[in-house]
């Protein structure tokens, strides 16, 4: 059922201009456009978390570009449709690669004073012909006819948001699409999987960049005259608000959001000025409204709330792939990881004060302490979540001191969170797929064409293996939100596993587990060391820790308060008052 | 250039400046205390000016009907708040603060708009019918949604904008105003001739700085509204309810963005919708100063104030090209130089 | 006697996790009741739950009210306070003024800010760092600035959550000498602890919370020569 929806969609579009004539072809060409340019939106902000005021000036950037190459150097459209996209292109590498890196608010800070920068230029340059902007630009033409007329023009424009909607469908279903989709869970969980976050969120932005232009240059060609008034921050924002009342969650949300507002200001354009004198924006009083509305209540938009009520499909078991090829995993008994004098400061708190510990290939070892002893910021030391003050972090034959957490992860060192990091609105299988991202080769442009199949198959396949390995390979296909706490845990392991790793540091992995839980994920934990997989286990829960391993460092304040088996440990005075306390 | 040009376009700067210094407070503090990018702040000092402008001219001013509105939807809202939680006991209270106090000043301002009236009158008018419109929007628009991340109250401050400036339009019509000044006089300070005005702004932003910091450093409800923005829930655990600090920072935001208006009124035509950029400038000002520091911003407007000038003088269409064209860089050097953000929220939408 | 704060079947879950299931449990006035448990049992989010901060279902009095309506300001304002886990300490500002904000429900009382020498007298390393920012701090000077915040509120009741976290042996000495003289001025307190024979020893009725629910209840003195307390902790040998 929610397969054949793209297709009939197309068919039907196809058809509308043998049942419609005129005015309704026309809006339904401005809907078209409107929508090319909160497709980008769609992927920038629903997918990639990022959000922009000026998309609406990267349409003015494309739809100038073109125009001034068709009408003053006097070349093909169809070359300007490549002059659009690259200068949209480029310039949207030139501003992301500036201001990507900003936190928080001055990102989308910086995207209004940007898009008002280039709004005031266009107005301004003798070049674009001031306010006036540039008319009489040439319409395109196929095989010797100009597309002039109102059909024309609505083919033009839809043919080509369709192709875009297609490669976009296509690149959010592979394996760098759903690095993109893993965005919004935060960057420490992206990074811990090998994703550069960075480039991800600058190829992100180029590519919403690029739909802005191909949006710009069929407003050039269709319209056939540009003026800087439909670039400015008002127009921005009408895109980011059709992204999201569509629902920026997927790609036909740009197409609903630019529907709805492009036909709802029409009429309201049509109906507002009876009953108002001085009109002229009161669409925009409605949608502000809308759009404040949608923000309070439902930032999901309406594609959610339609698919609800739609059959779920589904789907079969992913089918048989060659495997993956595997790293070899060291000799038992060579060391892998190794701490000497880690130290961490925060200000005055001394977290870590001069920790040392080694870690030998095949054996599971526990990190413990009581609460506040400072194993989380040691876990952070040894996966490059965060540098030390001092002392040397060695994995393997490498010194990874100060080594960014991504670089860490792609070494071979695969980590859960203490507060677990999934992507709720994603499935078990896709989430496990995302912990074998590194072990991928597809990028965007093969994806784009679907010449990533091969690979994403075998990705798919390692993927439901490491699931059917933890015990989730029944529920592969439902969404990783609706988990209890304790499977999510357990699904955390499995996308560490798919990352094909010589170690497997887990944070507090039994903590708020009942006992069932913790007895199963126990009982994969050693088998997974019986396959010769080194594991570190960072555990408050003594009970969890003293059945399971084979060595505990027990941290107090900061510092290695004791280490040994499990039995010493545990017959240890000093450890059982830093556990029990008794000092009271 | 030469030093006198150079001396010329710098008190033109600082003219300038002093408009964007008032306007940058005003917006540094609703950011310290809310987390709320107060993009309407702008409009709201464009409706001053538009309402002083009306009342010397004799007519009502739009604020006379745009309050009244703003009131009855944010009562509506308060109402359906209440009633959700089960507390219609509170139904009165809510029509007093929400309905009819923030209605009063219209009412008053409605017979005696269209008459004479003295200069101080209507200036005190003027700030009585801009004080409710920051508590109102903020109860309408922002309150539902305190928790939600800076990024979506961003979103919402901007739509704000636009939807508020259509209203504006509707009540104040297309058409620009520009108050009386305050004082006419000009001094000439060596071979520089400044205006009254232009050092009544400058004076006044510096009191108002020194009263924002003597009311955030001294006084406790100051401090509650600091430790509101600092500690959302340590606030609540010792009592503080951030929707009244919440309230009271957009109390105050009004009152800043009146004076501003007053002030900045007589010195440029203002319409409905010139709020926006002005404010937007303040904001580039507010962000070079770094967002966090009140004479930090100050310093921030002034030289964007400057920079406006020196390019106005080169060629005068490109000064807004230059004011945001300058954030860029801004940005990338305050990211070089200052550390990471330590993580970045997660689910920003 | 009456209990000045009572939870009967209180739930608490954050979407499909049901982190606290049905527990009771009663604090009298003037006695000091303890909730211990390993990490991740539930105890920040039952104490989150009884101060309003969480949605929660269940009925929980207090001094012979149903809190159900009351929001976490007006729960403050009726002497019913929280030192949580996290401090939530306000940063940026001195500890003179998070002390001072500590009596905020009182500001509009003349001579509010007396009590401020009070509880410089009980915290005289407080009084020494009064104009530093209370980030600067140390773990230990932390916590005793959260009790001091704590006691500018007037409590009735005041629940602590891990007060002695991360704090070394000589600092939790010290904070369990305070909490224990806070009894001495008649406030209750609602201790939820790890360091289980600190909080047992300081006790006098405990709790113990495994997996959202109680899994055991008694006298302190009980408790703490109980088995399955140790082995709860030290692992099930």
């Amino acid at each position: 059922m929610r397969r054949l929806l793209p297709l009939g969609f197309a068919m039907a579009m196809a058809l509308l201009p043998l049942v419609l004539k005129g005015y309704p072809i026309t809006l339904l060409s401005y809907v078209g456009m409107a929508a090319t340019a909160a497709l980008g939106l769609v992927l920038l902000t629903g997918m990639g978390g990022l959000t922009s005021f000026g998309q609406a000036a990267f349409v003015g950037v494309g739809a100038y570009t073109t125009a001034w190459l068709t009408t003053v150097a006097g070349v093909s459209p169809w070359l300007g449709l490549l002059g659009a996209m690259a200068t949209t292109g480029g310039l949207a590498l030139l501003l992301g690669g500036a201001t990507l890196r900003l936190g928080g608010h001055l990102l989308p800070l910086s995207t209004i004073a940007w898009g008002l920068a280039l709004f005031f230029l266009f107005g301004n340059l003798d070049a674009l012909g001031r306010h006036n902007g540039i008319g009489d630009i040439p319409p395109a033409s196929l095989g010797g006819m100009a597309l002039r007329s109102a059909n024309a023009g609505f083919y033009l424009i839809w043919v080509g948001l369709g192709l875009a909607m297609w490669a976009c469908a296509n690149l959010l279903d592979s394996r760098q699409g759903r690095a993109i989709r893993s965005l919004r869970g935060g960057s420490a969980m992206a990074e811990s999987l090998g994703i550069s976050t960075f480039r991800l969120r600058l190829s992100v932005f180029v590519i919403a960049g690029l739909l802005a232009g191909l949006s710009g240059w069929q407003v050039a060609h269709v319209q056939r005259y540009v003026s800087p008034t439909a670039f400015d921050v008002g127009p921005g924002i009408e895109y980011l608000f059709m992204a999201m009342l569509g629902g920026a969650g997927h790609i036909f949300g740009a197409v609903v959001g630019a529907g709805l507002v492009t036909i709802a200001r029409d009429v309201l354009q049509d109906v507002l000025p009876k009953f108002v004198a001085n009109s002229g924006q009161l669409e925009v009083v409605v949608f502000g409204a809308v759009f404040i509305v949608v923000l309070q209540r439902a930032r999901g938009g309406l594609i959610p709330v339609v698919l609800r009520w739609l059959p779920r499909a589904t789907r079969p078991p992913p089918p048989d792939a060659p495997k993956l090829p595997r790293r070899a995993q060291p000799a038992a008994g060579t060391m892998v990881l190794a701490a000497h004098g880690l130290v961490k400061r925060f200000g005055g708190l001394v977290a870590v004060n001069d920790l040392s510990f080694e870690l030998r290939a095949g054996e599971i070892l526990g990190l413990i302490g009581p609460n506040g002893a400072g194993k989380s910021t040691t876990f952070n030391l040894l996966t490059g979540a965060a540098p030390p003050t001092a002392g040397r972090v060695r994995f393997l034959d490498a010194d990874i001191t100060g080594e960014p957490a991504r670089l860490v992860a792609m070494r071979g060192l695969a980590r859960t969170f203490q507060h677990v990091r999934l992507r709720p609105t994603m499935s078990l299988l896709e989430n496990t797929m995302l912990g074998a991202h590194p072990r991928g080769r597809a990028g965007m442009l093969r994806a784009v064409f679907r010449l990533d199949r091969a690979e994403e198959r075998q990705l798919r396949a390692e993927a439901m293996a490491q699931l059917r390995r933890v015990g989730l390979g029944d529920m592969a296909h439902e969404l990783a939100g609706n988990l209890p706490l304790g499977r999510q845990r357990v699904l955390e392991v499995a996308r560490a596993l798919a990352a094909d790793p010589m170690l497997i540091v887990l944070d507090e992995p039994a903590a708020g587990l009942r006992r069932p839980e913790k007895r199963a994920l126990a009982d994969l934990l050693r088998s997974l060391r019986a396959e010769g997989l080194t594991i570190l286990l960072v555990e408050h829960d003594m009970e969890f820790v003293m059945e399971l391993v084979d060595r505990i460092v027990v941290m107090d304040f900061g510092a290695r308060l004791a280490e040994g088996t499990p039995a010493a440990i545990r017959a240890d005075a000093r450890v059982q008052q830093a556990y029990l306390g008794g000092v009271a | 250039m030469n030093l006198d040009l150079a001396l010329l376009l710098a008190q033109d700067g600082i003219a300038n400046g002093a408009i964007y210094v008032l306007v940058a407070l005003g917006i540094v503090l609703v950011f310290l205390v809310t987390r709320i990018i107060f993009v309407p702040f702008g409009d709201l000092v464009a409706y001053g000016a538009l309402t002083l402008a009306a009342i010397q001219e004799g007519q009502r001013p739009g604020t006379i009907w745009l309050v009244p509105m703003l009131a009855v939807l944010a009562f509506a809202v308060e109402a359906a708040s209440l009633l959700h939680k089960g507390a219609a006991h509170r139904l009165p209270r809510a029509a007093l603060v929400w309905l009819v106090l923030p209605a009063l000043p219209a009412l008053a301002a409605w017979p005696l708009a269209g008459r004479e009236l003295p200069d101080l009158l209507g200036i005190v008018l003027t700030v009585a019918l801009i004080l409710p419109i920051g508590p109102l929007l903020y109860r309408i628009a922002y309150r539902p949604i305190a928790d939600a991340p800076v990024l979506v109250l961003l979103i919402v401050s901007v739509v704000l904008h636009f939807a508020i400036s259509g209203v504006a339009l509707v009540f104040f019509g297309p058409e620009g105003g520009r108050p009386r000044p305050l004082i006419r006089a000009m001094f000439e300070i060596g071979d520089m001739i400044v205006s009254a005005q232009t050092l009544l702004m400058l004076a006044c932003s510096a009191l108002a700085a020194f009263g924002l910091w003597l009311f955030f450093e001294r006084s406790i409800a100051g401090k509650a509204l600091r430790a509101t923005a600092v500690n959302r829930v340590g606030a609540r655990l010792v009592g503080i309810r951030p929707g009244v600090t919440g309230g009271t920072a957009f109390l105050l935001a009004s009152a800043l963005a009146a004076l501003s208006g007053l002030l900045i009124g007589p010195v440029t035509t203002l319409s409905y919708d010139s709020g926006f950029v002005i404010g937007l400038k303040s904001f580039v000002g507010a962000i070079i100063g770094g967002l966090v520091s009140y004479p930090g911003a100050a310093l921030g407007a002034l030289f964007v104030g400057l920079l406006e000038s020196f390019t106005a003088f080169y060629d005068s269409s490109f000064k807004e090209v230059a004011v945001f064209a300058i954030l860029v860089p801004v940005l990338v050097l305050r990211s070089l130089v200052t550390a990471k953000p330590a993580d970045d929220e997660e689910d920003e939408l | 006697m009456t209990a000045l704060l009572r939870a009967e079947g209180l739930h608490v879950s954050y979407g499909r996790v049901d982190a606290v299931r049905g527990v009771s449990l009663a604090v009298e006035a003037g006695r000091i009741v303890t909730v211990i448990g390993p990490n991740g049992a539930g105890k920040t989010t039952l104490l989150a739950a009884l101060m309003g901060l969480l949605p929660s279902r269940g009925t929980v009095t207090y001094d012979g009210a149903d809190l159900a309506r009351f929001e976490v300001e007006d729960r403050v304002e009726r002497g019913l306070c929280l030192v949580p886990e996290a401090r939530e300490l306000f940063g940026d500002m001195s500890v003179a003024d998070n002390l001072l904000l500590g009596a905020y429900p009182f500001r509009r009382e003349r001579g509010f800010r007396a009590k401020l020498d009070d509880v410089y007298a009980r915290f005289p390393r407080l009084a020494e760092r009064r104009g530093q920012t209370a980030s600067t701090l140390s773990g230990g000077e932390r916590q005793m600035l959260a009790l001091g915040r704590a006691l500018m509120m007037r409590p009735r009741l005041l629940m602590l959550d891990e007060p002695s976290l991360g704090l070394a042996p000589l600092i939790v000495r010290e904070i369990f000498r305070i909490i224990m003289g806070l009894r001495e001025l008649g406030v209750s307190i609602l201790l939820v602890e790890q360091n289980a024979r600190a909080a047992l020893e300081s006790a006098d009725y405990g709790y113990v919370l495994e997996t959202g629910e109680i899994s055991l209840h008694g006298p302190a003195a009980e408790l703490l020569h109980d088995p399955r307390v140790t082995a709860t902790y030290l692992g099930g040998a």
